[in-house]
Formats: structure tokens, sequence, C-alpha cells
């Protein structure tokens, strides 16, 4: 992980072995290392695969464990393109794919879409429903159409992108990639956020960034409200330079351009990672 | 869990029984106990389609009695009406314990419903002109077949399947809800109401009837109240975010509308279709496919949003 000092087992709670890593300088600009992207791909069983070999599966009468079970015995076979057609909105497809994969979805998707994975590149050409991408962990997720509300719930890596708008508590516990969002998005968007970044280009509802930790939220409209301990941050070059990048990359353009998005960062007065543990704390451990 | 669905075509009247079968269908998972439709048809002048039933399906295995005590009680219903001098034009059996019967009546709704519904096990499940509310353990595609509902024309309704939480598994807790005396309305829930008997005791205290024990019931005779007290179905809806306490998405229908609401916590799921001659809209958009093959745009409404469609 980018940025996190090593720890030097100078407090307590290093001692009792509750985390490794320093408490101190656990900010937004130490996490801040564009070098550093999309490094560390691919998992340590995962079969190789040829994305000059494609596949389709046809999904329309097909249950979403036959659509997975396709979908994993294609990859085994070292297919690197698979095209699904017909996915109805089915729940949960293509959860847990571990490896590089081009996967093209051809429709929409319901529920829990392409969540726990690692190292695939999907592109959904319909909506999707409720927590797509929760928990990925590397890759990318590109949605042409809409998505449902927990958009990323407890995004660890990779890219998730959203060229329509998404519902309520987007990128919530997010810990750490991008989300990136053309639309709008509903309430308690970056709801306890952690780390990692997300770009809302529309409007955002109320208590935006309610309750974050850490990360930064770039706002191109207006928020309803901030959220408890939600504040405006003040918008860098590098701010500025990973935007432009990244919004590139998607083919995104945010209305009035880049220097219109605003920037939303923890206020750190509920919860501070800089902070040494509270007293009282350590009493109670 | 629960799943809520509803249809409205806006250019005239569909094959709304076979649509909204589909619909429910494909949204068994959310909730296997029971299957509920309020779907409109043509009204008839002055004329009231009346469905109640005077058992519960459980009820019909519990020895053979049950048989006779059904034909008895149906009996008593049939002399209370001629009492009250409702004239029945139409008779139809839907099961051996719920019927549909096809009235013209032009006395006090209230008091034809209380002596109706004063008979044991009785239930009045819609009284409306143009409301048909039909319920019954079972999926969609079961209750469907039971009542016959698949040739059922009509231009709007609403449905619901129903994983039982805080109720009993009958047909008494299922789901949609009506309520009287505004006569065409019914109600499907998804969600939960916290200040249910605050609010229940005081709709007692006005004077009106709660058949289950079922939060959401409380949503229908909320919305009928307000209805009748010169709100619009929009007014009401808007007021009910304020008034009900906790999370829900639901969905109202009347006579000519479609109107839904959901909570400040967004907590509830609503995916919404909407074109120039047909909405629909459930809690999962597997439902919308299952309508709609072609390729369509469907988005979440937001937190505290109000919609109302009129056919």
């Amino acid at each position: 992980m980018a940025g996190v000092t090593t720890a030097k087992k100078d407090h307590l709670s290093h001692e009792m072995g509750m985390h490794t890593e320093g408490l101190l300088g656990r900010t937004q600009q130490r996490f801040f290392d564009i070098s550093e992207e999309n490094v560390g791909y691919g998992y340590p069983d995962a079969p190789d695969v040829d994305f000059n070999k494609r596949a389709e599966i046809d999904c329309e009468n097909l249950e979403t464990k036959q659509i997975n079970i396709q979908l994993r015995d294609l990859i085994r076979r070292g297919c690197g393109t698979i095209v699904l057609k017909n996915p109805g909105s089915k729940h949960s497809i293509a959860v847990g794919i571990l490896n590089r994969l081009n996967l093209y979805i051809e429709g929409s998707c319901g529920y829990f879409a392409c969540g726990l994975t690692d190292g695939p590149n999907i592109r959904i050409k319909g909506r999707v429903g409720w927590a797509c991408g929760e928990n990925m962990l590397a890759g990318t997720i590109v949605i042409e159409k809409n998505a449902g509300s927990q958009f990323g719930a407890a995004l660890r890596g990779g890219d998730l992108v959203c060229k329509g708008s998404v519902g309520a508590r987007t990128g919530i516990d997010q810990k750490g990639g991008n989300i990136l969002v053309g639309g709008d998005t509903g309430s308690f968007t970056g709801f306890m956020m952690q780390r990692g970044r997300m770009v809302i280009l529309g409007n955002a509802g109320k208590n935006l960034g309610d309750s974050m930790y850490d990360g930064t939220i770039y706002l191109g409209g207006e928020a309803r409200s901030l959220g408890v301990d939600a504040v405006p941050g003040v918008m860098t070059d590098l701010d500025r330079e990973w935007l432009t990048r990244k919004l590139k990359m998607y083919d995104m353009y945010p209305q009035g351009g880049i220097d219109h998005i605003k920037k939303i960062v923890a206020g750190k007065q509920l919860w501070n990672y800089d902070n040494l543990e509270p007293g009282e704390k350590k009493l109670v451990l | 869990m629960c799943g809520i669905a509803g249809l409205i075509h806006r250019d005239g009247s569909g094959n709304i029984g076979q649509e909204m079968t589909a619909m429910l269908q494909s949204l068994k998972h959310r909730g296997p106990d029971s299957t509920g439709y309020a779907i409109y048809g043509s009204p008839g002048r002055n004329e009231y389609v009346m469905r109640f039933k005077v058992a519960e399906q459980e009820d019909m295995s519990k020895g053979f009695d049950i048989h006779d005590e059904v034909r008895r009680r149906r009996g008593i219903v049939e002399e209370r009406l001629a009492t009250l001098g409702v004239h029945v034009i139409e008779r139809d059996d839907a099961t051996e314990y719920a019927y549909r019967y096809r009235i013209q009546y032009d006395g006090d709704m209230k008091k034809l419903a209380d002596y109706v519904e004063d008979v044991e096990g009785t239930e009045i499940l819609s009284m409306g002109n143009a409301l048909e509310l039909i319920k019954d353990l079972g999926d969609a595609a079961r209750v469907a077949d039971q009542y016959d509902l698949r040739k059922f024309k009509g231009t709007h309704g609403i449905g619901h399947t129903r994983m039982a939480t805080e109720s009993d598994v009958d047909i008494r807790s299922a789901h949609p809800y009506w309520a009287y005396p505004y006569n065409d309305i019914a109600v499907v829930h998804n969600g939960q109401i916290t200040n249910y008997w605050m609010m229940r005791r005081e709709f007692e205290r006005k004077g009106h009837r709660f058949m289950s024990n079922c939060d959401s019931e409380l949503l229908a005779v909320y919305t009928a109240y307000n209805l009748e007290h010169g709100a619009t179905l929009e007014d009401s809806l808007k007021q009910s975010i304020q008034d009900i306490d906790g999370v829900f998405t639901y969905l109202v229908s009347t006579k000519d509308s479609l109107g839904m609401a959901k909570d400040t916590m967004a907590a509830k799921p609503m995916v919404l279709y909407e074109s120039d001659n047909l909405v629909a809209l459930a809690s999962e958009e597997v439902a919308i496919r299952s309508v709609i093959h072609h390729e369509i745009d469907t988005w979440d409404p937001y937190d505290e949003e109000v919609r109302v469609w009129r056919a």
C-alpha cells in the first residue's frame, strides 16, 4: 500500500499486535502517489488467459449460478475475452473473478454485479442494481447507464465507473480505489469512507461524506448538504492532474471543466488516524 | 425483504393480469409466503366489485367440518347483503373460501363493510368501483392460476410478494391493503414502520378499522384518511415521509392513479422505468425486464422522492 509507514511499535496498540501500520501521517497526500496505481494485479493461483481467445455466453435461460460456473470454466480454458449476452438483470453476475479478463456484459445486471473481483476489466452496457463492484480489489468496471444504491460498497481498489446516475450510499465504507460517477448520486454518498477517491460530476444528495474517516470526494455539481465531519478541501495541482488523467481515461468530461470541481475531505474531528489512540481507549484495552 | 411492483398503462387498457403475474413471479425470491394483486379494470356504473373471503387457506385443511362451515358463513353474508338492500349482479367462486361479487348498492359503504365483516372469519379484501384485490398464499403463478387472473384487462395495478417478518403468514396479513371508505385505494409496502402502534391508536380513535397486525395496513388507512379529508394523492405521499417513521418504499393506487414514496433514508429499493405510454416500477429491475423485453433505461428514485402517474 502506497505511503503507509512501517510500524515502529512505539504505541501500546502496536505492541498488542492490533495493527502494523504507523498511525502517524495517514493523510491524503501520503496516499497520493499516481505512479503506484494499478500495480499488484493478479492472484497467485489465477489461470493465464489469452485476450485473443474470445467466447460468448447466452444468459437468457441460465440461472446466476450456471452463468458464473460457465464463466469460470471458460477462464480455466484460457479465454481472456468473454461476452455475456442477455444477462436480464440477474443478480450476482461475474462475482469473485480473481484474474485478468476482458468481460463485456451486453445488458443490465441485478444486485452485487461483479463484486469481490480482483483484476478483470468489465464493461456493462446496461444498468446495474444495488452494490455493484462491492469489495472489488483491483481491475475496472465501467457501466454505461445508471446504477443502484451502495455502488462500490467497501471498494478496496481499482476503478468503478458509472456514466449515468447512481443511488444512495455510494461508496459506503470505501477503503481504496476510485469511484467515478458521470451523473448524480443519492444521499449519504461516501458514508464512513475510509480511503480512496470518489468523483461525482453531477449533484449529490444530502449528507455527502457523512462520518468519513479519510479519502477524498470530488464534486462537480452541488451537494444538498455535507454530512457530519465532511469539510471542503483545497484543490491542488496534484488533484487537477489526477482528475484530468482519470476522467479522460473514461471519456468523462465535467461541465465547466476541472476548475469547477470542488474537493471534500474528512474534517477529522470525529476520528483522526493522524492522532495517537486516545488515552481513555488505552485504558479500556 | 418483500417485493413490490406497479404498472400503469397511460394509453388505455392493457393485459394487466398477465403483466403483473410476470413481474411478481420474477420477484418470488424476495418473498414466497404470499402474493397479492390490486388491479384496476373498467369501472361499471353504480357498480362495485366486492372480493371477500370467509376463511383462511390453511383453515381448509383442518377437518371436514370446515367445508360446511364455509357454506354456512357465506349464507350469512348473503342474508346480510339482502337485509341491507344490496343487489348482487354476479357471483364468482374464485376459490372455495374466497369470492367475487358484482354488486349494486347506494347506501353507506362503511355500514355494509362492518356488517359483512362481523360474520366469523369473513374479511372484505376490496370493495371498489374499479379495484379488485386478490391475495393468497403462495407465489404469483399459483395465485394467478387459482384466481384466473391472467386474462384480466385493466389500466394499472400494484402487487406484492411477501416475506413475512412482523405478522403471520395468512391472507389477512398479506398485501395489498385497502381501507374504507375510500374504496378504490390499495397499498403495497416494503419496509418497517416503527411508529405503527402509535399511529394505529390515533386512527382507531378516529373510527378506522384495522384487520391485521401488519404495519403496512397503516399506510392504506393513512392514505385513505388523507384523501377523504381533501388531500391529493401527491400531498398524502409527501406528508407521509414526515409522519411515518421507519424505512419504507410504498406504492399506492387509486381508481385512476399510481403513486410511490420513498423514505428519507432511501433504505428500500425501487427501480423505475418511464415512457410515454407505460410506467413500470419494482423492487428489482428483473421484474421490469419480465414485461419489457427491448433495451430500456431505468433508474433508482432518490430519498424522499414522490411520484404520481395518471392512467
